[in-house]
């Protein structure tokens, strides 16, 4: 009888450890985060990349209904292929595009600009990448969508944009109107 | 003679930029130490040369120059990145069990052996 409930007892533990690691294969190693989190602070301090004047996040958000920070950088592939999902985004006319200039050389940042459209009502630079941190974000290309009237990030991808992510982003500002 | 001036000139340029290199505080590197490197698998920011770890020790720099204590500056970022980045979790609903089971699963084993001793 001992011998009974000591091979169950084993019998059991390896088909409970099989499921839990079976649960976890499925599952992506990568740390996914909260996405739901709130909280940006709005007073950080930035120049802009176009003149020498500093500004806070607060004061850039304010036209609008919606603002969409854009992390990006001359030298990052990805942005290069999401740009023109920005300047589709601008089109709509109901977004303010902020993009925040990481970790760049200021001229490298103007040609990028001048050579693939200036999708941005404002850009400003990043050059420690401190600013990006403090906004929670992981490198480039970020993009995070904010409601301007309260405060919250309704949205936020990591990785350049693409059709899905476009129609997802439409979605949610038409429905949050 | 020349030679030796600028042979002597170049390791001076580079001991002084090894030592601007390193000049990240004792504090900072503590710190960072305990944070985990959210983009690169398995590495602390202290260990990191990618560009979310360099940040992250101009801010950890920034912060503590603005008066912060540890404590703050890990709240900070929990606030950010959440409880992952920290590589000592604390206790709280979602990580009890990570806690209490070892602790369970020791004395467990003691019983065992205890009372495996008693027997003989």
């Amino acid at each position: 009888m001992v011998k009974n409930i000591k091979l169950i007892a084993v019998v059991f533990l390896v088909i409970v450890s099989f499921f839990i690691l079976l649960k976890g294969l499925n599952k992506t190693n990568n740390y996914s985060p909260n996405l739901n989190s709130s909280n940006i602070d709005f007073n950080f301090k930035a120049k802009f990349l176009y003149s020498n004047e500093q500004t806070t996040l607060y004061e850039l958000i304010n036209d609008k209904d919606f603002s969409l920070i854009n992390i990006w950088a001359s030298w990052c592939l990805p942005c290069r292929d999401e740009h023109p999902y920005l300047l589709n985004l601008n089109s709509l006319g109901k977004l303010n595009i902020i993009g925040i200039n990481y970790k760049d050389s200021e001229v490298n940042a103007k040609k990028f600009i001048k050579e693939l459209g200036n999708p941005y009502s404002k850009i400003i630079v990043d050059p420690s990448g401190v600013n990006s941190i403090e906004l929670g974000a992981y490198g480039v290309p970020e993009t995070i969508l904010i409601n301007n009237k309260s405060k919250t990030i309704l949205k936020k991808y990591i990785g350049p944009l693409d059709d899905k992510k476009l129609t997802e982003l439409k979605m949610i500002i038409k429905n949050e109107n | 003679m020349k030679i030796k001036i600028l042979v002597l000139t170049i390791f001076y340029l580079i001991g002084s930029f090894n030592l601007s290199y390193a000049a990240n505080s004792e504090k900072v590197d503590q710190i960072s130490k305990n944070l985990r490197c959210l983009i690169c698998q398995g590495q602390s920011v202290y260990d990191s040369q990618s560009d979310f770890a360099l940040s992250m020790k101009i801010l950890i720099q920034n912060k503590i120059d603005e008066g912060k204590n540890d404590e703050q500056i890990y709240d900070f970022l929990k606030s950010k990145y959440g409880d992952w980045i920290v590589y000592d979790p604390e206790i709280n609903k979602n990580t009890v069990l990570l806690w209490v089971l070892p602790l369970i699963l020791f004395v467990f084993g003691g019983i065992l052996i205890f009372r495996k001793v008693s027997i003989k």
